[in-house]
């Protein structure tokens, strides 16, 4: 069991280093995919494996092979039959020591985290399709249509701006300021990137990372990679509307949206444009000069990897509980 | 959109353009173009002040209806809240208030005349 549990923990941290790396690294604008997979993996062999270890901890520390904690029918003071958790490791019934304390406590902190994972991803869940609710009822309110653009909403607002609404009735939204800043082409190229989160169904990507922030607001790891995994998306967007037309239009599209835009426009996960001028110059950069993409063989290394570590801490936790 | 939605929003229309809070009647008048009952009128207002879209006020024996919001108090609600498809709300807000710097503008700026400069303007 200890050995299970420290196999956990090694996988645990190690996500969190190799998560840390990622972000570094520069080969994945080279293969936003395949980047995104393997984030996805890190994200969910953490939490398996650090719920795992806790609870592993919570079990097994301090346990001798064989024995571990055991409901047993005992006679009560009272002479009538009782049931009882014995500890293992000799603790007597009833008795609390410091070590059974500290298992308690891993125990517990297993079980909470489990909890507040499955919490966060509900309650963000809940948050998205209460701000998509109110998104739908204001664009019913306020948006109209324009032969320059079919099939797209247009709100009146002279800030640039382009972005859209997922989910099951997905509508894809251009504010006026746009329409006037953007030509037809810069524009055919903006409503491509915004079709490509449609179809791909982006914000579900987004999802968890953007939970797993919210329960771990004071962690740079996972800003770290929300942020991350929100740039790729937007990269793997632009590598889609360039699929359907010149990359060139896209490009300046995007220049011209930040520097001229008309001042604050909302840069959202899924807006055309992003909050940073560093971003948007490796976006633009990338689709002006595109970098060769990565050899098939590293492509398939990076997914093996990305499978391994998925697999990982279920692999450890199926594993039988008698092992010592 | 439906014909209750495109209701909704004629009536909208109506009361933003008004300065005055407006009886059922008032409503009514201004949308001569369409044959609508008094109640159809009603109905949608109500439906609008349970969304929160619609205020009222009893003067005399009638209600009178008033807009919650301008509608571009609206059309900010909805520019800032398209950023909070992920609930960090106090993420969207850093990201609205901090447009792109004056001098990171001019980069992009430059950077722009240089890509429209190599190749004719797409613009049309």
């Amino acid at each position: 069991m200890p050995a299970i549990v420290l196999a956990l923990g090694a996988v645990s941290a190690g996500c969190v280093l190799a998560a840390r790396r990622l972000s570094g690294a520069a080969w994945p604008r080279r293969s936003p995919a395949v980047a995104i997979a393997l984030w996805q993996a890190l994200g969910l062999s953490w939490g398996l494996a650090t719920v795992g270890a806790l609870v592993g901890l919570g079990i097994g520390l301090g346990a001798r092979a064989g024995s571990g904690p055991t409901w047993r029918v005992v006679e009560s003071a009272a002479g009538r039959p009782a049931w009882l958790l014995t500890g293992a490791g000799g603790v007597a019934a009833g008795h609390w020591n410091l070590l059974s304390a500290v298992r308690a406590l891993c125990l517990a902190s297993g079980v909470a985290l489990l909890a507040v994972l499955c919490w966060i991803l509900g309650a963000a869940v809940a948050a998205v399709l209460r701000a998509r609710h109110r998104q739908r009822q204001l664009l019913g309110l306020l948006a109209h249509g324009d032969p320059k653009v079919p099939g797209v909403l247009v709100v009146d607002h002279p800030a640039a701006t382009a972005y859209c609404v997922p989910g099951l009735r997905a509508s894809i939204v251009v504010s006026a300021g746009a329409l006037d800043l953007l030509s037809a082409a810069e524009l055919d190229a903006v409503l491509a990137h915004e079709r490509a989160h449609l179809r791909e169904r982006h914000d579900l990507v987004l999802l968890p990372f953007a939970a797993l922030l919210r329960a771990f607001r004071w962690s740079g790891t996972a800003r770290s990679a929300n942020h991350h995994v929100a740039l790729l998306v937007e990269m793997l967007a632009d590598d889609r509307a360039r699929r359907r037309g010149p990359a060139r239009e896209l490009a300046t599209a995007l220049l011209r949206v930040a520097a001229y835009g008309g001042g604050p426009a909302p840069a959202g996960a899924l807006a055309a444009d992003t909050a940073s001028a560093a971003e948007l110059t490796a976006r633009v950069t990338r689709l002006l000069r595109p970098q060769p993409r990565l050899p098939v063989l590293l492509v398939v290394l990076a997914i093996a990897a990305a499978a391994i570590l998925a697999l990982l801490p279920a692999a450890a936790l199926l594993l039988p509980w008698g092992i010592p | 959109m439906n014909r209750l939605g495109e209701l909704e929003r004629a009536i909208m229309d109506v009361l933003w353009e008004s300065a005055e809070p407006m009886t059922v009647r008032q409503v009514s008048a201004c949308l001569t173009d369409r044959d609508l009952a008094h109640t159809t009128v009603m109905t949608v207002l109500d439906r609008l002040a349970k969304k929160g879209f619609v205020r009222r006020e009893r003067a005399g024996r009638a209600w009178r209806y008033r807009p919650a919001a301008t509608r571009e108090a609206y059309v900010a609600e909805l520019m800032l809240t398209a950023l909070d498809e992920t609930g960090d709300r106090q993420a969207a807000l850093t990201r609205f208030a901090r447009s792109v710097s004056g001098s990171e503008a001019d980069v992009l700026r430059e950077a722009l005349a240089a890509l429209t400069r190599e190749a004719p303007s797409s613009r049309t």
